[in-house]
């Protein structure tokens, strides 16, 4: 364990990067409904809107004010897996600190609290602060310049839906002074995409998946620097609590991932294999605790596609003179396969690892947690929002073992995707600092 | 109604992988049998290639996510 230092190092290196990256990072479902072409027609879109103020289904409120009779399982889940600017722990909001920017305005840093949300119920803020709202937990912001600054009690919200280009794209507009504003969602670092794009503000919010990421770094940092100090002061005696916990993982990341992947340099690469997999594996771990937040770090593709961009950073400075010469330029293949189709392939290569790196492990937490929520859901569903308590019962009675087993799998592929995160880091990194053998074929 | 073929496509993606991951676990198995003593090696190589095969299939998911 002497490299036990070096990995510390690491330990706190990588969240840290993680946490930076993260900051301009969405959840995927206001990537989907909100687009920023809205941004472009918003005069178009207020004159149509003219035209549904008299409706009753597109009335103003507040989500929990008025009995929804029906429910959208589909919007449910996806509100569950995005990151949020309020922490739910059970049904109670916990306000966390804003730091937005938009153009026109500049920087803002205040706490969600400002926009009055209540501490039981869905997360709608019943004020704008600085053309700012919030709906559904997340920070929304009015484009209309119109809108006045500082605080502003809002009537509700409401929502109308439009096909463009053959797309649906639902509109979330803030009412105030009986006239409605076009919320936008925040400017999503893919720049498109992924649906998102770049809107009228960044927000650098300390949101629910930062605040998750903190927290599991300081857990992980004291009980590694525990672990670290146990070690030192008891060197030559039996391990003893946490570290009886974490020596066989670390023997195993040790025995079964570094070494037979990496040869005789795996003691150099052993500390940073062994802080992306705790690191992956107790966010996931952490995202399968119920009502604790419900957090889904590694389910978010902000934080995973820097994970990626770690191992990318990490193969392409250490490939060595063989690695690069067999992408590009492959020894013993006539010139023109190489010119036409290899060289190609093998940059091509380069490049959709780390992203299959980034999509595996946001695919497979994302798809347990929507699973999960769907069958949470089934009870909503038949038990039609409440009104039918026999319809309740009797989808908890389908939907509870239906989740306890879906949730066991999830233990297993929390493990299996951080060992295979771990396993493919190292192959990939072996793959590129391998020594040319001599030529036996 | 893009909601159905969208569904259509991830049930697609489920059934290749699933063939790909029941041969590939198959296989291990069988490989397990004739030399029980190389099980570790077997193990580690079979998640690694299960989670290959399962990689297409979640990138299609996730397409079938955000192309709507």
């Amino acid at each position: 364990m002497k490299d036990l230092r070096k990995f510390l190092v690491y330990f706190t290196l990588i969240p840290a990067i993680a946490i930076m990256f993260a900051f301009p990072a969405t959840g995927i479902s206001q990537q989907t409904t909100e687009n920023h072409e809205q941004a472009t027609d918003h005069a178009m879109d207020t004159t149509k809107m003219e035209g549904h103020e008299g409706e009753e289904s597109h009335a103003c409120h507040f989500h929990g004010d008025i009995e929804e009779t029906e429910f959208d399982a589909t919007n449910t889940a996806y509100h569950h897996i995005a990151d949020a600017n309020v922490y739910s722990i059970g049904s109670f909001n916990f306000p966390l600190p804003c730091i937005l920017y938009s153009k026109g305005q500049g920087m803002d840093m205040f706490s969600s609290k400002k926009f009055d949300f209540e501490f039981y119920g869905h997360g709608d803020g019943h004020k704008a602060y600085n053309r700012y709202v919030l709906t559904e937990s997340q920070v929304k912001h009015i484009v209309d310049p119109s809108f006045p600054l500082g605080e502003a009690d809002l009537e509700g919200f409401t929502h109308d839906v439009t096909t463009v280009d053959g797309k649906t794209i639902t509109n979330v507009y803030a009412c105030f002074q009986g006239k409605h504003y076009l919320l936008e969602a925040q400017s999503t670092a893919d720049g498109g995409l992924f649906g998102g794009g770049l809107t009228s503000f960044y927000d650098f919010s300390i949101t629910k998946n930062v605040l998750s990421m903190i927290l599991i770094s300081l857990l992980l940092g004291w009980a590694f620097f525990g672990i670290a100090k146990a070690y030192r002061n008891r060197a030559t005696l039996a391990p003893k609590g946490l570290q009886s916990l974490v020596e066989p993982i670390f023997l195993f990341i040790q025995d079964e991932v570094a070494k037979p992947f990496l040869g005789p340099k795996w003691e150099k690469f052993l500390p940073m294999l062994c802080a992306l997999f705790f690191f992956i594996l107790a966010l996931n771990l952490f995202g399968q605790i119920p009502f604790l937040g419900g957090s889904n770090v590694t389910g978010n593709l902000a934080v995973t596609a820097v994970l990626a961009l770690v191992a990318f950073v990490v193969v392409t400075i250490n490939g060595n003179k063989h690695y690069w010469s067999h992408i590009v330029w492959m020894p013993g293949v006539p010139a023109i396969i190489k010119i036409l189709i290899l060289t190609p392939v093998e940059i091509l290569g380069v490049f959709i690892k780390p992203f299959t790196l980034m999509l595996r492990l946001f695919a497979n937490i994302t798809a347990g947690h929507i699973v999960v929520l769907s069958f949470v859901g089934l009870i909503f569903v038949f038990g039609k929002m409440g009104q039918s308590v026999a319809g309740a019962a009797g989808g908890f009675l389908v939907a509870a073992p239906l989740t306890m087993f879906i949730m066991a799998i999830e233990l297993l592929v929390a493990f299996i995707q951080a060992y295979v995160f771990t396993l493919l880091v190292a192959s990939y990194i072996g793959a590129a600092t391998e020594e040319h053998h001599a030529e036996k074929h | 109604m893009t909601g159905s073929i969208v569904a259509i496509g991830m049930g697609l993606a489920a059934i290749g992988a699933g063939i790909g991951v029941g041969s590939i676990g198959g296989k291990a198995m069988e490989a397990i049998a004739r030399q029980p003593e190389a099980i570790g090696d077997i193990r580690s190589n079979m998640i690694l290639t299960a989670a290959l095969v399962e990689g297409a299939a979640l990138i299609a998911i996730v397409l079938s996510l955000v192309v709507k």
